[in-house]
């Protein structure tokens, strides 16, 4: 049986990038930041509020699994924002909002009221799309 | 119309939200920040409390211990983090560490050593197996 997710991944362009976007504008919490040899990194983060979901900051990179022309690929779909990445929840979306913008945040929607509650879409640095979201 | 009083307030209350975020380390009056966003203090942390669900008194405590055990994670002295987040006294940061954390700073520090160490020591004992495959790193890589 199934019980929980433990990690996700979001494939980023630039982890100090990511970092900064992930830990200091969205507040994201580091989990485990580990060099792991030849300017490779082991990076995750988690929610503010669900230390045990690790999201893995993964460098599309040459090496591993990734060939160059996969690199390429890779590249130009995450800037082209193809990707969504997950939906993120908040107590108070306006507030977030506001805060987000304040830090730099860029906004693909500003909130809207839809039928389960408000939601706003915003890129990271990368060009993934999260939505947030704020429940009735 | 409604809305628009209602995002004025938004802004002014995410404003000091940002100005403890962002001046916690200094002896921060919260009067003055209600003061500033042109509320009485009553208001100001009824507002504040709807929106972050901690007054902002509970919420600076709270970025101060957060920044904390980011300092002490960097091996840090405790006595320096107490002062360099804006604690009068190291005993009054630890009695504030504890109630929050339920360990001391020391104490803390102390396990983060230990964690960092381990992962030193053998990385991959914290990656799972499919990552570290998928990026190549192998227990007879050299990190």
């Amino acid at each position: 049986m199934i019980t929980k997710v433990t990690h996700m991944c979001v494939y980023v362009l630039n982890q100090d990038s990511a970092y900064d976007f992930y830990v200091n504008k969205l507040g994201f919490k580091v989990h485990t930041d580990a060099p792991m040899g030849e300017g490779a990194r082991w990076l995750t983060v988690t929610p503010p509020e669900q230390p045990e979901l690790e999201i893995t900051l993964f460098l599309v990179a040459e090496g591993g699994m990734f060939d160059k022309e996969t690199v390429k690929t890779m590249t130009e779909l995450i800037k082209k924002g193809t990707f969504g990445a997950a939906v993120l929840t908040c107590n108070d979306l306006l507030a977030t909002y506001e805060e987000l913008k304040e830090k730099g945040v860029i906004f693909k929607k500003a909130p809207t009221k839809e039928f389960y509650g408000y939601e706003a879409l915003f890129m990271d640095d990368s060009g993934n799309w999260f939505s947030l979201s704020q429940m009735n | 119309m409604e809305q628009y009083e209602k995002m004025y307030l938004y802004k002014r209350i995410v404003q000091a939200k940002l100005f403890i975020d962002n001046h916690y380390a200094e002896n921060i009056d919260l009067s003055n920040i209600a003061d500033e966003a042109y509320f009485s203090k009553f208001h100001f942390i009824r507002l504040f409390k709807d929106i972050y669900g901690k007054t902002p008194h509970h919420y600076l405590t709270q970025v101060r211990i957060d920044n904390a055990k980011l300092l002490l994670t960097k091996d840090i002295p405790v006595a320096d983090v107490s002062f360099t987040v804006g604690f009068d006294s190291p005993t009054s940061f630890t009695a504030v560490f504890k109630r929050i954390t339920g360990t001391t700073p020391s104490a803390f520090q102390k396990q983060q050593q230990i964690m960092r160490s381990a992962i030193d020591a053998n990385p991959l004992n914290v990656i799972p197996n499919c990552f570290a495959e998928t990026h190549g790193w192998t227990k007879n890589s050299n990190f």
